[in-house]
């Protein structure tokens, strides 16, 4: 068993990010792993640029980190600059812009969504390297390896938002039961003109999948859960 | 352009560095290598440098403006290794420590075992280490590291401790654990990794009670419950059964205690004594040595005696400082 606690943290991570009629909805699920040891069960990797701007980070969690809170820092500026909220295109070239000179150090693949006036919602995709790419649906992380074919087929124009939130989670979840490296919960952030709406959905409340068993109770509940009544005269 | 490259700072001779520093109590290089310098404790008036090696010739050595790393000794450490000297080895702490957020605060824990290599270096050593009156931390990793990066460093006025209470000074506030955050986040990352400090911050500010982790490459998360170093299995599953929200002062320490003892058990870098801090609002307790589950067994029933007593002929005490007494006379100047 090959343990090394001494690993950088990266985030294995399942990232999805999908635009629906009106808006984006970015999920992600909640495990940070060192090595083979599970840092943090429920990380939110999913963090907030702006107002109207999120990202979802993957690969390494000090780097992305770093990377946010830098374009944080400079969105904030540019927000008072401009004096109104920043545009996604803006967030997402910022993002690009630190991926793409810092190549050669960073390795974290980040999806950028957001909602603004002039053009709705977009997300947009910034993999390893430091490309961008605009796109009406965006995946990454270790576990988007497995949601590929899915999302072929599932995808569609002009969903709802309750749809599209369900085909984030369903995806997420898709993704937890064959990657290791993701687990954890299901976090969703629903970006519209209306505002941000956060969600979360604990890995024991979601749908099972072809071979998967019903979560069995921990035995410590059982052990302190009251025995039996002796005969009772 | 510029503005948009990352600070990556020093990242590939530091590791000499720390290697001077751990060494510095065991293998006094300066003592053999360096000129003696008469200058040492001058603080030079213009460079704030960070760390202080004393100039090794008084003819030009390019002192660099801030901070920096002075790469002077790095052909001479290579040569020495080649010529088959062996470079000391680290003082790593092996360690169990834990975080917990609690009803009214933060309950911080650690072990007190100091390894290097298989020996127990120190029995007793503190791994919480002070930041602000409000925030403490505790450390796991290389004992240099962790005591350098949280701590008042000689004439350094880079880490952290400093940093904050000099933040405090501009601000006239209490400091922020985000702050103290940020700021032990911005020098690991900058090292990228080989500054091996991994640590446990915890503290209550104006904003409420905060626990986070700072792993060496510089990525952070916040949790309610954390545990981390050598002993981190061990003390998470304490956790993981046991933990739930809204616990009492009581009821944390205990728990605490438990993870704690739990590392101390069934992990070979952890062991000694149980430390404990418990930090509420406007209020903090330093519990040292808060449990010894590991009191020395064996003491001579004798007791000790030294044999070929010295005669004591004549005793002056001397004192080393000079008592000034300071009498008020007449009165303060005016204007």
């Amino acid at each position: 068993m090959d343990l090394n606690l001494d690993a950088p943290h990266s985030m294995g991570t399942t990232i999805i990010g999908v635009t629906y009629n009106g808006g984006v909805v970015l999920g992600a699920d909640s495990r940070t792993s060192t090595g083979m040891y599970v840092a943090n069960r429920a990380s939110d990797k999913i963090t907030q640029l702006t107002d109207n701007v999120y990202v979802c980070r993957s690969g390494s969690a000090a780097d992305s980190q770093v990377v946010s809170d830098y374009v944080r820092y400079f969105l904030h500026q540019h927000t008072i600059q401009l004096g109104q909220p920043a545009t996604v295109k803006v967030s997402a070239n910022l993002i690009r812009m630190l991926a793409y000179n810092n190549k050669n150090m960073l390795q974290t693949g980040l999806i950028v969504g957001g909602w603004d006036k002039y053009e709705g919602g977009k997300i947009y995709g910034v993999p390893l390297g430091g490309t961008v790419v605009e796109q009406p649906f965006a995946i990454g992380g270790s576990g988007s390896s497995y949601l590929y074919g899915f999302f072929d087929q599932a995808w569609k124009e002009n969903m709802t938002k309750e749809e599209a939130e369900q085909l984030v989670v369903k995806a997420v979840s898709l993704a937890i039961a064959r990657d290791g490296a993701s687990g954890g919960v299901v976090r969703t952030v629903i970006i519209n003109s209306e505002g941000v709406t956060r969600n979360f959905y604990p890995g024991d409340k979601l749908q099972l999948w072809h071979e998967e068993l019903e979560p069995q109770n921990s035995l410590l509940d059982i052990l302190n859960a009251a025995g039996p009544e002796p005969m009772a005269i | 352009m510029d503005l948009l490259k990352v600070n990556w700072g020093r990242r590939k001779h530091s590791l000499f560095y720390y290697l001077f520093l751990a060494s510095k109590q065991l293998f006094p290089l300066d003592l053999y290598l360096f000129s003696p310098n008469p200058f040492r404790f001058d603080q030079p008036s213009s460079s704030s440098r960070l760390f202080d090696f004393g100039r090794m010739s008084q003819a030009g050595v390019d002192v660099p403006a801030k901070g920096g790393f002075s790469f002077d000794l790095c052909k001479r450490n290579d040569m020495l290794i080649q010529k088959g000297l062996k470079a000391p080895s680290f003082l790593k702490t092996g360690t169990t420590i834990v975080g917990l957020i609690f009803k009214d605060g933060v309950i911080l824990g650690a072990d007190t075992r100091a390894t290097e290599g298989p020996i127990v270096a120190d029995k007793n050593c503190e791994k919480i280490h002070y930041m602000a009156p409000n925030i403490y931390c505790c450390g796991a990793g290389t004992a240099a590291d962790t005591e350098a990066v949280t701590g008042i460093f000689l004439s350094n006025i880079d880490m952290v401790s400093s940093q904050l209470r000099l933040h405090r000074y501009q601000t006239g506030r209490d400091s922020r654990v985000i702050t103290a955050l940020t700021l032990l986040k911005k020098h690991l990352f900058s090292y990228q990794g080989h500054v091996s400090a991994a640590l446990v911050l915890g503290g209550v500010d104006i904003t409420g009670p905060h626990l986070h982790t700072i792993y060496p490459h510089g990525s952070t998360d916040t949790l309610p419950f954390a545990t981390m170093g050598s002993g981190s299995l061990a003390a998470m599953s304490v956790f993981e059964a046991k933990y739930k929200e809204g616990l009492t002062r009581d009821e944390g320490i205990k728990l605490v205690a438990e993870a704690i003892c739990s590392g101390i058990f069934n992990d070979l870098g952890s062991g000694s004594n149980v430390d404990i801090c418990v930090i509420t609002k406007g209020h903090k307790e330093y519990l040292r040595n808060y449990m010894e589950p590991n009191p020395r067994t064996y003491v001579s029933s004798k007791g000790y005696s030294f044999t070929k007593k010295t005669e004591v002929l004549r005793t002056k005490i001397t004192p080393l400082m000079e008592r000034v007494e300071i009498t008020e006379v007449g009165e303060a100047m005016e204007e």
